[in-house]
């Protein structure tokens, strides 16, 4: 028999199989560049008081450009969109990394035990479910102030609940295979079952979910910087710099169109990634 | 001569993939004359279901036809408009698939989807539309046709939707039908009777078949020629009977060789399996396809040229180099030394019970107190094991084999009664609660090769997971452990390194079975090890099994539903009907005069390259459901010896015989014995 080893993916024929997935990827790694060069790229700090309601295009006295204007304390929007970039990349991984390891343990445990457990687990997350989000992130984030922490706790909170769902569907069909059964056989404890045989097997579709969920966090976290309860200032934010524009936002909308632009090209990102990622699974 | 109905000539299909174009048929001719039964046999991914779909003109998305022509009374059907195709495609020429629950649409009535066909193909609704209907379930021996027709395909059972598959195939009253795989997943008894409808079928409507199937002696039931296809192209084709008492193509021989004949032990005939696997279509050799595992190849010939289709006289045709020279010769195997005989129990079944309990469906279950519905899988079961042997459990679908099978091994817990391994109760000791060295001492092989080994890790890391966990082996020991067992199991050792999906169908449950002997058990239960695979790699893993087993003095309990291999492997048989024990004995009383009426059925079944013996007509009906067993003896509904109103009232007492057979039968042995003899005589 010949050896059917895969071929590693080449970007040439990952772009004949997903155009989708490339296009996601290379808007992503736009923002992470953009993310991680920040002090080199941006024109000015993104603290530093400038002019006031500058339109785009005004020059400094000094020469240097403000491309996208200034906001109304005279802070270059060009500068603080590329330090948002930090905030919004930081926090979004962050916290759907924390979602999702007390959502998949959860699945698992309600997958894998059934009976009580799953019963247990089930109600509360249709408790968690049935709450209205926004509602919860503001309780949440009233009770324990704003700061970076309690977002990882709000958005924690609310997704888990989805995450522990999406894993227990998936662990009941994998839980009868005769391979889980060979493990039980030779004496596997529980959570060596759980997480080392029956996990790895779930990954196709966790990976495509984490994907869209990184982009519904993106979103969560422009919310809460909207609704005020996000980072608090003046560390800059994209939610936060729309909501400072909104009282200006019909004389002087540049303020709030480009961090709006931000958000939404990465939120497509990571959608048009997940898409890829299904794309390739189902071509499989 | 004339025009056949349908042909195909030098029929080419190619699928694109990653890989590029790989041709899944080659150069394939075949003639279907009017009302003529055509069987076409081959195993898995040779290309025959293609072959199917290339002639229906309906190959998915990434086939299509390369080379060749179908010709459909006389014209090409390449040429013909959509339109034309539309109103051929079920009218003259249906298809039954192989899933019939598929096949029908969930959401309509089976009367609906009947008449269907009559409205787009004659033009008849109505009431005529469904008398017509209603006359063709009849013809499909449909015991209650009004039901049925009003019924949705959920509410019958898998025997009757491959039956009204039928019907709607037959209604338009086409020239051609197409069966493609029509009896996988039904049960042996049910099986046997659709395999009759059709033979029937084609005998009274003057239909032509061209049927599909992986196995040679179901086909040969209902065919009057068979072609044999390996790796994309016809091999071999034939009369019936010529193909099976005179095979002269090395691949048909082997395919019929290693079928366990019906009659014949493991000592007295072992199985001659063909060595190594079917290639992907990408892996085929150089020369003709099948020379790598032919035992007749020859160097220098068989590897450099193709050999062509050539035909004789008498209407056969062969693709061999070789076939004149081969043509006289015999396959003889090798004969095993006898076993040795049992040295004791290895395991003692008494009374053993296990009972689910079931929520009850609809409002009832929403009720918090609502009395929960138990279904009986095993009831009472009693008999031993000896060790070192080989104890097979037969029965079909639902009978509790598996279910058995469970409890043995930990994975439930039984609800009453002992069973008992080393002098040790472990019928309510679930894996959990086992020690260590129970675990080690039994162990399983799977039936689902691609579901029992973990997709994720490499085979060689999970072998020596078993023995770190079972024998507590270093790493050093593990290694060699693993080694050895590959010696054992005859797979290159490179292969240790490879994740399951890289492997076939063999060697995964040969690394299955090489997982299951890792700790050296005393006892392993194979359920079901060998149905999923091809025909031609069954018998070689069935061969290790056996081989794996006496060298490890392992007591094999095997579970199946297939009697030609238990009667080859197996030393004791239990017969399980509805969780009871139907009947018990040594292969030899088990197979012999007198039967329970119920291992009878089954033997009748059985497909027989031999053609049909003993019971005529297999039972029609299928196994009650288990939420309601019948009252009385389990099998009364549907038994072809029932003799009054005590087998419908009264549990059948067991009758035991000095040798020790067992039965559960109002009927006495003899009187059974009796009557069972002028059936074969």
């Amino acid at each position: 028999m010949t050896d059917t080893t895969q071929t590693t993916p080449t970007l040439r024929s990952l772009l004949a199989e997903s155009p989708i997935l490339v296009a996601g990827l290379s808007i992503l790694t736009f923002w992470l560049l953009v993310a991680i060069f920040a002090p080199f790229i941006a024109p000015f700090g993104p603290n530093e008081n400038l002019i006031p309601m500058a339109m785009p295009g005004t020059r400094v006295p000094d020469g240097r450009l403000m491309l996208f204007g200034a906001d109304h304390l005279g802070r270059d929007i060009l500068s603080r969109m590329i330090y948002g970039g930090r905030t919004v990349l930081t926090y979004a991984p962050l916290a759907t990394l924390c979602a999702y390891s007390v959502g998949v343990t959860l699945g698992l445990l309600a997958g894998y035990k059934g009976r009580w457990i799953d019963e247990l687990l089930s109600r509360f997350a249709d408790l968690v479910l049935a709450f209205p989000v926004i509602v919860l992130y503001i309780v949440i984030i009233q009770k324990f102030g704003a700061s970076g922490l309690n977002i990882l706790i709000a958005v924690t909170l609310a997704s888990s609940p989805g995450i522990m769902r999406l894993v227990r569907g998936v662990v009941l069909d994998l839980r009868t295979r005769a391979y889980v059964s060979a493990a039980q056989m030779r004496g596997e404890s529980t959570l060596y079952i759980m997480f080392v045989e029956i996990l790895p097997n779930a990954r196709g579709p966790l990976i495509v979910d984490a994907c869209l969920r990184l982009g519904y966090v993106t979103i969560t976290i422009g919310t809460l910087g909207f609704l005020g309860l996000g980072i608090p200032p003046p560390t800059p934010d994209w939610g936060s710099m729309i909501n400072e524009s909104r009282h200006f936002a019909l004389v002087f909308p540049h303020m709030a169109i480009f961090p709006c632009l931000a958000v939404s090209s990465l939120v497509l990102a990571f959608n048009l990634i997940a898409d890829g990622l299904r794309e390739i699974s189902l071509a499989d | 001569m004339t025009e056949p109905l349908l042909r195909l000539d030098g029929l080419s299909v190619s699928y694109r993939t990653r890989r590029g174009a790989v041709p899944a048929v080659v150069d394939v001719s075949l003639a279907l004359k009017r009302g003529e039964s055509l069987g076409l046999v081959g195993e898995s991914g040779c290309g025959k279901s293609t072959i199917a779909f290339a002639i229906m003109r309906w190959l998915a998305g990434r086939g299509q036809i390369a080379g060749g022509r179908v010709l459909f009374e006389g014209r090409d059907m390449a040429e013909m408009s959509r339109e034309e195709l539309r109103r051929i495609r079920g009218k003259r020429i249906a298809m039954v698939f192989q899933e019939a629950m598929s096949a029908l649409n969930p959401c309509l009535t089976v009367g609906a989807q009947l008449t269907e066909v009559l409205r787009f193909h004659e033009d008849i609704v109505g009431h005529e539309a469904e008398r017509r209907s209603k006359d063709m379930l009849a013809e499909v021996r449909i015991p209650d046709p009004d039901r049925v027709f009003r019924a949705f395909p959920h509410e019958i059972s898998g025997g009757q939707q491959q039956r009204v598959v039928i019907a709607m195939a037959l209604l338009a009253n086409p020239a051609v039908l197409l069966l493609d795989e029509p009896t996988t997943g039904l049960d042996v008894t049910v099986e046997a009777s659709v395999v009759r409808l059709i033979a029937e079928i084609s005998r009274r409507f003057g239909t032509a078949l061209l049927y599909i199937s992986h196995n040679l002696a179901l086909i040969s039931r209902v065919c009057e020629r068979i072609a044999v296809m390996y790796a994309g192209e016809i091999v071999e084709e034939g009369p019936t009977r010529r193909i099976l008492t005179a095979p002269i193509h090395p691949y048909t021989r082997g395919l019929i060789s290693c079928l366990p004949e019906s009659g014949a032990d493991k000592i007295a005939r072992p199985l001659s399996p063909i060595p190594g696997q079917i290639p992907a279509p990408w892996e085929r050799a150089s020369g003709c396809f099948f020379q790598p595992r032919c035992g007749f190849a020859v160097d220098g010939l068989c590897n450099t040229s193709h050999p062509p289709l050539v035909t004789d006289g008498k209407g056969s045709t062969v693709r061999c180099l070789r076939a004149d020279e081969i043509g006289a010769d015999r396959i003889v195997a090798a004969a095993s030394e006898a076993l040795a005989p049992g040295e004791g129990i290895a395991v003692t079944v008494d009374q053993l019970s296990k009972d689910y309990r079931l929520t009850p469906p609809g409002f009832r279950g929403l009720l918090p107190f609502a009395e929960p519905l138990r279904i009986r899988a095993n009831d009472h079961l009693t008999f031993n094991a000896d060790q070192g042997r080989t104890l097979a459990i037969v029965g079909e679908s639902g009978c509790g084999k598996s279910t058995f099978a469970r409890v043995l091994t930990g994975l439930e817990r039984a609800t009453g009664g002992r069973l008992e391994v080393a002098g040790q109760d472990i019928a309510r000791l679930s894996v959990i609660d086992r020690s260590r060295d129970q675990l080690r001492a039994l162990q399983m092989v799977f039936q689902n090769p691609d579901e029992t080994l973990n997709p994720s890790y490499k085979v060689g890391r999970q072998i020596a997971r078993v023995a770190s966990r079972l024998l507590n082996l270093g790493r050093k020991e593990r290694a060699q452990r693993v080694r050895d067992l590959f010696a054992e199991i005859r797979l290159p050792a490179g292969i240790a390194d490879r994740k399951p999906r890289h492997l076939s169908g063999g060697q995964k449950q040969r690394i299955a079975i090489a997982r299951a002997f890792v700790g050296r058990p005393d006892i392993v239960v194979a359920d079901e090890p060998v149905s999923a695979l091809d025909v031609s790699v069954r018998a070689a893993v069935t061969q290790l099994l056996m081989e794996i087993q006496r060298t490890n003095g392992t007591t094999l309990i095997l579970i199946s539903h297939d009697l030609a291999l238990v009667r080859y492997v197996a030393d004791t048989v239990v017969v399980m009907y509805l969780g009871q024990v139907m009947e018990a004995g040594t292969t030899s009383q088990v197979f012999s005069a007198p039967h329970h009426p119920y291992t009878e059925v089954l033997l009748a079944a059985q497909p027989k390259l031999e053609g049909d013996r003993g019971l005529d007509a297999p039972v029609e009906g299928e196994t009650p459901s288990p939420l309601d067993p019948p009252k009385g003896c389990p099998f009364h509904t549907r038994c072809p010896r029932k003799f009054g109103a005590i087998c419908e009232t009264t549990r059948p007492p067991e009758q035991v015989t000095p040798a020790g057979h067992r039965m559960a039968c109002h009927i006495p042995m003899d009187e059974l014995a009796r009557v069972q003899e002028k059936v074969t005589t």
